[in-house]
């Protein structure tokens, strides 16, 4: 059975949300329910940690695609971080790295929210 | 690129297919089974790492289509995962029997920022399939549907 899990951390330049494991179409629902949660507690300076990400398919990348704009229009924005190379590469095969920032670092996501810079 | 070391080709070889099966429910908490079976053999094929995550994402995203689309969700049916491997390619059939694909209503996502418009994420497992594998087929066969994927071994796969 694919194992995932999300866990929440509030900085005071982003919400973190540190993922671990294998994201799949079985899974893919507790990272909608994760953003969702941070949206309904107001937090829309999305930080997506995948250091300890090992897998990501289409159905984990589809959660991105369907609330970025919602998070966009509300002044706020998914920064995708830490990813490991073949992780990586999925997001990169639809493009993602052209319409999400997609940072090597925590810090460099904070660092661009701090600095205003909410859309990418 | 080569993915083997240069091997010497007899007929024995080049006839010689070695085939493993795997049988799931239709249910998604098993994609990772099948994950698992995909990787510990491409990696006893020989491929490199990043070709292994390749077929693997690319069968994910077809098991993951038979169930939402061919058995429309329902959990309880079952997906046969073969696998043949000869000196040539590694070749992975998913058989199942719900409905086949339609590729006349398959329509393929615009791009990234018209799903992201459309605030929807599916779509892209035909894309990624595509993209990832050498061969993507689909067959109605004689009391089952098939997927039939398949990852070249030698010269001009796609890397």
């Amino acid at each position: 059975m694919s194992s995932f899990s999300v866990t929440f951390r509030t900085t005071p330049a982003a919400q973190i949300l540190d993922l671990s494991g294998e994201l799949d179409a079985h899974t893919a629902q507790d990272l909608e329910v994760a953003i969702q949660t941070s949206l309904s507690n107001g937090k829309f300076a999305l930080v997506i940690n995948g250091a300890n990400l090992r897998y990501i398919s289409s159905a984990g990348l589809g959660v991105f695609m369907a609330f970025v704009e919602e998070i966009r229009e509300n002044g706020g924005d998914i920064k995708i971080v830490a990813l490991q190379p073949q992780v990586y590469d999925t997001f990169d095969l639809l493009g993602f790295p052209h319409l999400f920032d997609v940072l090597p670092t925590i810090e460099e996501a904070e660092a661009k929210f701090m600095a205003g810079e909410l859309r990418h | 690129m080569s993915y083997l070391k240069p091997v010497v080709f007899s007929d024995l070889m080049i006839q010689q297919t070695m085939q493993y099966s795997l049988r799931v429910p239709s249910d998604k908490r098993y994609l990772a089974d099948v994950r698992r079976f995909i990787e510990a053999h491409a990696s006893i094929a020989g491929f490199p790492e990043f070709a292994i995550e390749h077929i693997k994402l690319a069968v994910d995203e077809a098991c993951t289509n038979i169930i939402d689309h061919a058995y429309q969700r329902k959990n309880t049916e079952a997906i046969e995962v073969v696998i043949a491997v000869d000196v040539l390619a590694f070749r992975i059939s998913l058989r199942h029997r719900g409905i086949p694909f339609q590729r006349e209503q398959y329509h393929r996502p615009q791009d990234l920022r018209a799903s992201i418009n459309a605030r929807k994420g599916g779509g892209w497992g035909v894309f990624l399939m595509n993209k990832l594998m050498d061969e993507v087929d689909y067959r109605i066969l004689d009391g089952y549907n098939e997927v039939y994927l398949v990852k070249k071994r030698l010269l001009n796969g796609k890397s």
